[in-house]
């Protein structure tokens, strides 16, 4: 296990958030550390609160108390909340959400018009990205045109396009056949290693799991290393 | 890609639903020039008429309308012994209507009215204008849709009269008119001796307030106006302005409804995906500058297609015989800036809500229902 081999990335403490006007808690005072370089799994069944973790590292959510503090920024203030998503954090969903109509190459280009890229600049770092991740041959089709694994990697190198420190993956591997998830998994997995981007990856499956540098099971809410 | 390909691909991606905003732009556009053609096309004609060859126009004060105007031979002989004038042309309008042809402008003029010389005589002559008893004389475009010649004997209200002469003029209203000698007229529209305005020619333009002081001192119940100051306070000219453009904005209100539809449409279809671009980094700004910037290709696309139908129906209303020549369409720029600049803003408002209900999209809610 790599934990603690990088410089502290992220920090969660007594995190809590509930829905429904406080009715559903999902997190009961959580504490998390995440570093650069590991890869970390959310383990858990669904509706464990993985996602919603998350969210909240990921400033898509607000807490209901408790400390955050992601790449030095504070996801509960809203200018950092921004920040964060432009220029520190890569998000992979379930479902890829690419956008339809688009080619792999537009997709992919789609972090860079939220932070102004150069076109060039631009082009050159989808070029850089698809050769990376397998999908140079495939910049010119539309989304509706790949396979379901496809999809996915072009989601993951539209999450790396700004060049994040921290990947948040939910549930990457979740819609995907068995082959096709163990290559996605792999593909995080050398990118955590290899570009010492934090990947923090949400799933059920405990295969996967297993195979990240730690285990963070998540169940009722809590967080207990693994 | 850049900023305006995602705004394109948004709806091209939704092409009927992008065109029905376009219509309701369109639409607006094509009514609005529609009406403010003909109605300002038509004040100029009215003007023309009333200024041909003059610098002031004298009529009764606080008429409503120039028609119910009187001004007598008095002073109308008055108006002609001033030491400033060099001519006075008196007129007298009237509505008269003819077999199948409810309404004709008919106008009572002197033999020496400058009208008849500048027109282009197509049978007779401006000579013998007057010359007989119970004749009229015909425009060129009243001669074609009364499908009367030199000679021929027309039914007009309820007189019968002979067309004596034939002249084309550029001016649609009198093109489309009936003129008679001006004592004809008083007496046919039982007018006594007055006339409804007196167009005057002074000696020299500088002399104009010293003529309007003295006449209107000499008689406090006629008004005498120069043709840009009659133009500016007329109140026909103004109610009729008024009416264009509140028709032209309702009809735009209703296009701007159309396109705050297309886009509220377009925003509730693709909420996840706006919630993707907030992850990827968009700022509510530019969600809300993604939504504003389809709106206003939308009304881009709307102005363009207006004006296309709007100078279509222009064209064929100008040729249509049964209009009679009373539409001449005159479309000025400020007129266009208008209208252009009136799309803009009703579909930019119309994108108000829709925006900023895509800028308030919450990436989480949105995400959570995967």
């Amino acid at each position: 296990m790599n934990s603690g081999r990088g410089a502290i990335l992220a920090e969660a403490r007594d995190v809590v958030k509930s829905y429904d006007h406080g009715r559903i808690t999902v997190l009961q005072g959580v504490s998390l550390t995440l570093r650069a370089g590991e890869l970390v799994s959310l383990w858990g069944a669904s509706g464990s609160g993985k996602s919603t973790l998350l969210h909240l590292l990921g400033g898509l959510d607000l807490p209901d108390s408790g400390e955050l503090k992601v790449c030095g920024l504070n996801p509960v203030r809203e200018a950092d909340r921004l920040e964060l998503r432009r220029r520190h954090l890569g998000y992979v969903f379930q479902l890829h959400n690419l956008i339809p109509d688009l080619t792999v190459a537009e997709n992919i280009r789609v972090p860079a018009l939220a932070v102004g890229l150069p076109p060039r600049e631009t082009a050159a770092r989808v070029q850089e990205l698809a050769e990376q991740i397998g999908m140079s041959h495939r910049l010119t089709h539309r989304v509706q045109d790949l396979s379901g694994g496809e999809r996915q990697r072009t989601a993951i190198c539209r999450a790396l396009m700004n060049a994040p420190r921290l990947l948040l993956a939910d549930e990457p591997t979740g819609s995907l056949d068995e082959q096709t998830g163990e290559t996605v998994f792999s593909l995080l997995k050398s990118l955590a290693e290899r570009e010492r981007i934090a990947v923090v990856l949400a799933t059920h499956e405990r295969r996967f799991a297993e195979q990240c540098h730690r285990i963070v099971r998540v169940r009722d809410g809590a967080l207990a290393e693994v | 890609m850049r900023f305006l390909s995602l705004v394109l691909i948004n709806l091209l991606r939704h092409r009927l639903r992008a065109l029905i905003g376009v219509a309701g732009i369109s639409f607006g556009v094509a009514a609005m020039l529609t009406i403010l053609a003909i109605v300002t096309g038509a004040i100029g004609m009215f003007q023309r008429i009333l200024s041909s060859d003059s610098h002031y126009l004298v009529f009764e004060k606080n008429v409503s309308d120039l028609f119910f105007s009187s001004v007598t031979t008095e002073q109308v002989d008055a108006i002609r012994g001033r030491p400033e004038v060099a001519a006075a042309h008196p007129m007298l309008f009237g509505i008269v209507s003819a077999p199948g042809h409810p309404v004709i402008t008919c106008f009572g003029i002197e033999r020496g009215d400058p009208r008849l010389r500048k027109g282009e005589w197509l049978a007779g002559s401006a000579a013998d204008f007057g010359g007989r008893p119970g004749e009229v004389f015909l425009g060129a475009r009243a001669a074609e849709f009364l499908e009367a010649m030199q000679g021929d004997t027309i039914e007009v209200g309820r007189g019968s009269f002979t067309v004596g002469g034939i002249f084309r003029n550029e001016n649609g209203f009198e093109d489309g008119g009936v003129f008679m000698p001006l004592a004809e007229a008083q007496a046919f529209f039982s007018r006594g001796a007055a006339s409804s305005v007196v167009a005057v020619q002074l000696r020299d333009e500088n002399l104009g307030p010293a003529f309007k002081a003295g006449l209107e001192t000499a008689y406090p119940g006629i008004i005498a106006l120069e043709n840009r100051e009659f133009s500016s306070s007329y109140n026909s000219f103004k109610i009729l302005n008024f009416t264009a453009w509140a028709v032209g904005i309702c009809a735009f209100c209703l296009g701007g409804l159309g396109v705050a539809n297309t886009m509220l449409l377009s925003v509730f279809s693709r909420i996840r995906e706006i919630a993707v671009l907030r992850v990827c980094g968009f700022s509510d700004r530019q969600v809300a500058a993604l939504i504003f910037g389809e709106a206003s290709v939308v009304a881009a696309a709307g102005v363009a297609v207006g004006f296309a139908i709007g100078f279509t129906v222009l064209a064929i209303l100008e040729h249509t015989p049964q209009f009679q020549g009373y539409v001449q369409a005159t479309i000025s720029a400020p007129v266009l800036v208008g209208i252009v600049a009136t799309a803009l803003i009703t579909a930019v408002a119309g994108a108000i809500y829709p925006a900023r209900y895509a800028s308030r999209i919450q990436p989480a809610e949105a995400l959570r229902y995967e």
